[in-house]
This record gives structure tokens, C-alpha cells and sequence, in this order.
């Protein structure tokens, strides 16, 4: 009888290129994941996600590029060669089944000793154990998440790969279900993979989260370091919102650079900035901007504009979202929280906006529709 | 197409009102249930009749009279015993065959060729195709291939893969050959027909938790695709056991690879002996209920969902 492997395993892909027959899905991709943690791989649909996790669960082969899973080179490994279990967006358990003998699965053709007890704890873990002897058509979605869950930790995978499995689970059990398998992850220490097009999702739950776009991985860091820094354009945009500004640099001292935008000078920390020269976009996050209704004192820590008209507010709860449309600048999104002046503003006022140079970030390349 | 027939097709729409619609299902099964009492029920009762009938007394050759003779049974069974034998041992031979030759095959056309519907299509076409022709045509096609002169046994003969006294036609390899051929189509179709719906991220599943190819095929291909598999060995093994056309002397066979449609052949047409080629008939019906309802149970109640 075999015994399961000590903890997780790390990650890399070096190279990755996967072409099919009329488009290329993956480019150029490189990925290192450190073993034990909990990495979300986030992107759009038809970003190439799923099929990064494909090519790393072996399901399909790279055209160029290699697959490391422990430092060993599983490029050409069969799938049920490979330390590594998937959680499928469509769960794909087996109908002939119980949901018992469908955890067990994975056990017994590795002839590990006292499959169905491993299972039954396994299902026990993800609070099923009463329906063990169930089929899985008989359970809810929710319910069969949970079991495809259970049937790919059960085999203790050095690397468990979760491909949008909570798409298909109403907020509240989504919630659920990620406090879930977040704790599950921490108490394991095995390496998790998550691929979600769902970017709360992947900051709340991911130590670790990859930006995929078009086949490529745009950033990789913590979600605070993506959220607060994010470097391009789609980065900025797709997790969470931003609020671009392009220009032409204008002015450059030892600490800062300015770009200038409809006759307005928005200026960003030279650290803070990727690209230092030329036609650069800066950005800043809704909830670091303010309005006021009378000009803000001009401030070299500050970058002032406006006036503007409030075109939109959103009421949200905790703050509102307003969009304002400046003249010549285009429409910035400004969340305030509903104290002070932001319950009592209406549509139509005129105000400044403002934000703090130390918020604003410079990218490195241009938003769609800018590009040089 | 042929092959339609097969298909899951709905017919899953619920009907608005149950209490209407009662009435025009009766309608609507009327001709069915005429067609089944008249070409099917009376028959039957015909020929259990017939069977028990007894000569006449008068000793005229093919007259009878209605009695509840049983001897007829005691007969048949009695002196067709090696014929009941071979029917069952050639059936499930060629059955076997069947499985074994139309289960790649339909894998294929209905996993492998799912990318390409029309290649798909008309390889299914293909499969149908000899139906255009005459079954008798077909079969005689075969003798002509494994007659003792033919080019094919002069090749193998040749290659020395055959002796020079060694032959084809007449032997039961060339009736369970002839038998295999002529039914495969009604394995291959219900087969595709399970194989074409079958979820292929079910196999990925098992290949991504340990299970190697050969494991994926027994544990759950093979199991999901067993609804096909019961159906295709129905549709060829009752039909093989009442076949008389492959195992006759003017086709494939000699007289000591008679099965029992020959039997019932000659003691109807040649005998005269009505009683006995009832007899025959109603036990064959009654040794196939019993090993298709031991199979279906088997089979069917435990690996089916």
C-alpha cells in the first residue's frame, strides 16, 4: 500500500506556447508558484486560464515550453502520471457511481490501503458524509462542488487545480464555499491553483494572484501589490476600477513626473511609475479620489481637477459611486462614503476633483484606443 | 437516415393537459395495439395450438388435429438437442464477435470522429450501406469469398496458412462468420448511439485521478456506455439464434451446422410436421426470454443508473 506525499509541490512553467488549429490560446507564458500557497490565476474568458490549467494538469500538451511540478519536468507525463488532482468547472463526477465510490475513486486506483474510509472523511471534511451513498444527480450544485472538491483532496495532491469551480453557486454558497476552501488549503498545505474570471474572488482568497490576459501573464504579486500598483493598463482595469489619465510628460524632478491633460498637470511618484518619458498613463483608484464643491488649494502633493458636472451617482449602500465629467478630461469615478457632503450633493453640481500624487501610479503601456 | 432511429431523440415534452391528451394517446395507440394483437398475439396463440396438435387419425401425411399433445416438446427437444446447442454456442459466439469488432469501430465514429460531423456522418452512412443490398446477396457474396476454389482460399493456401485439404465453407467458422457479418450493423448503431452521448470530461475526470487508459475504459466508458452494449448484443443475439439463412447448406453451412431455424425450415416446409416446427419455435422463444431476462437483470439493474 502506498502513502501520500509529504505537502505541496511547487509550480513552473517556463516557456508555454499552445497553438490550435486557427488561433494560438497561450503565447508566451512563464509561472512559478512556491509550494503551499494559494495562487489565483485571474482573467477573462477565453484569456487562455483554462487552458494553462489543462496543460498543467496534462490534459493537453504544449506545442513549445516545459511543465515543472516539483523541479521534475512533466511536459510529456500522462495525466494520471502527474502528482495533481483537478476540481472541474463541471465537476465531472461519474453518474455510475455513489458519491462515496466517486471520492474513493482516485484512491483505489492508486491501491491506497482503506479507500472508503479515507473517502468518508474526506466527505465528512466538506460536511457530506450523509450522503455518501447517494448518485450524484440526487445532490445540488453546491453539494456536488463540494464532492468534486472532497474526491481531488482526498488523494493529498502535491498541486490541486480548481477551475471556476464556484461559478455555478449563488453568492451566499460562493461566499461559503470560499471561506471554505481557503481554510481547507491552510489546514492541507498543499499548493492551490485557482483559475476564476471572478477578480473578489481572487484577491479575497489568493496569497498570490497572476493577471492573464490574451495568453499572457500581465502581472503576478499579492492582491495588495496588484491593487496598489498594478502596472498596466488592463491590470488596472480588470482588478477592480481605475481612472486613467494619458499625457506627455512634462516635467521631471528627482522624485516626481508630470503629464499634462487638458491643460491640467497630474503628477505621479517617479518610484511609483514604470515608464518615465514619452506619452505614459497614470491612474488612481476611485475610492482615493475626492470632489469638493469650492477649488482646492493648489499643492505639489496634490493633483487637482475640474471643474467638472456630477453626471451619475450610484447609491451603493456604504458609499456612492459618482461619475463626473470634466471637460476636455473625460469621466472619472470618485466612490465617497455617505458622511459629510456626499449624501447631500446632487446631480449636475460643479466640483474639483483631487487625489494625492502618493496614490496615483504610472503604467507602462497605454489604454486601448490610446495606443501611440 | 437509418441511424435516426437510434438516436436519444426527445420525445420529453410534457403535455399541457393530461386529462385531454389520455384520450388521444389511446387514438393514437390504437393502430400499434391492432398491429401487435393481429400480427403478433394471434399468431402466437396459432402456434402454441399448433404445437400441441396431434396426427391425424386417419394418418394422412401433413394433417392434423387439435389436442393438448405434449409430445411434440419431448421431441424436438429430444432429437433437435445438438441443433438448440449450436444455435445458443453459435450465437453467442458471433455475438461475441459482433462486440468485440463494432465496439472500436463505434468508438471511433462516435468519440473520435465527433470533431468532424460530416466524416462522422457518412461513416455511419457506410456502416448502413450493405443494408442496400439483399441479405441473400450478401451471404451467397460470402460463399463465393470462402468457396473451396476461390481466389482467397488459393492465397491463404499459398501463404501456407491454409493446408491443401483444409476448407472454409461448410464449417461453423464460416457460419458464425457469415452470422458475425451480417449482424453487425444492429451492433454498431446502438453502440455509437451510447458512445456519441458520452460525456468525454468524465474520462478526462478519471485520467486526472490516477486512472491509467485501460482503467478509464473498464471503470467509465465501458460502464456508461453499457446501455448500448445491452441493446446491440439483444438486437444481434435473438435474431442469430433464429437465423437459418448463414447456417444452411445452400449458404455458408453443411448439415452438421444446422441450427434450429433449420430445423424449423425443414419440418414446416419439407416434414410437414407442423406440431414439431411449433414446438421448436415456442421453445426457442421461451430459452431466449429466460437469457435475456437473467442478462438484463444481471447487467442491467446493477451497472445501469
Amino acid at each position: 500500500m502506498k502513502e501520500f506525499v509529504p505537502a505541496g509541490a511547487d509550480l513552473e512553467l517556463r516557456g508555454i506556447r499552445k497553438e490550435f488549429p486557427g488561433f494560438t490560446a497561450i503565447e508566451n507564458l512563464d509561472l512559478q508558484i512556491p509550494a503551499g500557497e494559494f495562487v489565483a490565476l485571474l482573467g477573462p474568458s477565453g484569456c487562455g486560464k483554462t487552458t494553462t490549467l489543462r496543460i498543467i494538469a496534462g490534459l493537453e500538451e504544449p506545442t513549445r515550453g516545459q511543465v515543472l511540478i516539483g523541479g521534475k519536468d512533466v511536459t510529456f507525463t500522462k495525466p494520471h502520471e502527474r502528482p495533481v488532482n483537478t476540481v472541474f468547472q463541471s465537476y465531472a463526477l461519474f453518474p455510475h457511481m455513489t458519491i462515496l465510490e466517486n471520492v474513493a475513486f482516485g484512491l483505489r486506483r492508486r491501491k491506497m490501503a482503506n479507500p472508503l474510509q479515507l473517502a468518508r472523511e474526506a466527505l465528512d471534511m466538506v460536511e457530506l458524509g450523509y450522503a455518501a451513498e447517494r448518485r450524484p444527480q440526487q445532490l445540488s450544485g453546491g453539494q456536488q462542488q463540494r464532492v468534486a472538491l472532497a474526491r481531488a483532496l482526498v488523494n493529498r495532491p502535491s498541486l490541486l487545480l480548481l477551475d471556476e469551480p464556484l461559478g455555478a453557486l449563488d453568492l451566499k454558497l460562493r461566499r461559503q464555499m470560499q471561506i471554505e476552501l481557503k481554510a481547507i488549503q491552510m489546514e492541507v498545505g498543499l499548493t492551490f491553483l485557482h483559475v476564476t474570471h471572478d477578480q473578489e474572488e481572487a484577491m479575497d482568497m489568493a496569497d498570490i494572484v497572476a493577471v492573464m490576459n490574451k495568453g499572457r501573464i500581465e502581472q503576478l504579486g499579492a492582491p495588495e501589490a496588484l491593487y496598489e500598483r498594478p502596472k498596466t493598463a488592463f491590470v488596472s482595469t480588470f482588478l477592480g476600477q481605475s481612472n486613467l489619465f494619458v499625457g506627455d510628460v512634462v516635467e521631471s524632478s528627482a522624485n516626481s513626473l508630470s503629464i499634462s491633460v487638458a491643460g491640467s498637470k497630474i503628477s505621479v511618484p517617479k518610484n511609483r511609475a514604470e515608464k518615465h518619458d514619452g506619452t505614459i498613463a497614470i491612474g488612481v483608484r476611485p475610492e482615493k479620489a475626492e470632489f469638493h464643491r469650492t477649488q482646492p488649494a493648489a499643492s505639489a502633493e496634490l493633483n487637482i481637477l475640474g471643474p467638472g458636472e456630477i453626471v451619475d451617482i450610484r447609491f451603493t449602500g456604504v458609499s456612492n459611486q459618482y461619475l463626473i465629467n470634466i471637460p476636455n478630461v473625460g469621466n472619472i469615478t470618485v466612490f465617497a462614503q455617505n458622511i459629510g457632503i456626499s449624501p447631500v450633493i446632487e446631480l449636475g453640481e460643479q466640483v474639483w476633483v483631487s487625489f494625492k500624487v502618493e496614490h496615483a501610479f504610472g503604467l507602462v503601456d497605454l489604454p486601448a484606443g490610446n495606443e501611440a | 437516415m437509418a441511424f435516426a432511429a437510434f438516436s436519444p431523440s426527445a420525445s420529453k415534452q410534457k403535455s399541457s393537459s393530461p386529462v385531454k391528451s389520455g384520450k388521444i394517446v389511446l387514438v393514437l395507440l390504437l393502430p400499434g395495439l391492432l398491429y401487435l394483437g393481429m400480427f403478433f398475439m394471434v399468431p402466437l396463440v396459432s402456434l402454441i395450438i399448433t404445437s400441441l396438435e396431434t396426427p391425424d387419425p386417419s394418418g394422412a401425411f401433413g394433417v392434423y388435429q387439435y389436442a393438448l399433445d405434449f409430445s411434440a416438446y419431448q421431441r424436438v427437444v429430444v432429437d433437435y438437442f445438438p441443433q438448440i446447442l449450436r444455435s445458443f454456442g453459435y450465437a453467442f459466439l458471433a455475438t461475441l464477435l459482433a462486440v468485440l469488432i463494432a465496439y472500436p469501430l463505434a468508438y471511433f465514429v462516435g468519440v473520435r470522429l465527433r470533431t468532424r460531423p460530416l466524416v462522422q456522418k457518412l461513416t455511419l452512412t457506410l456502416v448502413v450501406a450493405p443494408f442496400f443490398i439483399s441479405f441473400l446477396l450478401r451471404t451467397i457474396a460470402w460463399k463465393q469469398i470462402l468457396s473451396d476454389n476461390s481466389p482467397t482460399l488459393e492465397f491463404l493456401r499459398s501463404l501456407h496458412l491454409l493446408g491443401p485439404q483444409q476448407y472454409f465453407l461448410g464449417t461453423p467458422f464460416a457460419v458464425v462468420w457469415g452470422l458475425t457479418y451480417n449482424f453487425i450493423p444492429f451492433m454498431v448503431l446502438p453502440l455509437y448511439s451510447s458512445l456519441e452521448r458520452l460525456d468525454l470530461r468524465l474520462l478526462e475526470a478519471a485520467g486526472d485521478l490516477y486512472a491509467s487508459p485501460s482503467a478509464v475504459f473498464r471503470r467509465v466508458t465501458l460502464p456508461l456506455t453499457m446501455p448500448g452494449v445491452i441493446s446491440g448484443t439483444l438486437l444481434t443475439f435473438i435474431p442469430i439464434t433464429g437465423d437459418y439463412v448463414n447456417a444452411s447448406r445452400d449458404f455458408l453451412g453443411a448439415s452438421d451446422t444446422s441450427m434450429i431455424g433449420n430445423m424449423v425450415q425443414a419440418d414446416f416446409l419439407q416434414n410437414s410436421d407442423y406440431p414439431a416446427a411449433s414446438a421448436m419455435s415456442a421453445v426457442l422463444m421461451a430459452v431466449i426470454l429466460i437469457l435475456v431476462t437473467v442478462y438484463v437483470r444481471r447487467t442491467g439493474t446493477e451497472e445501469l443508473l
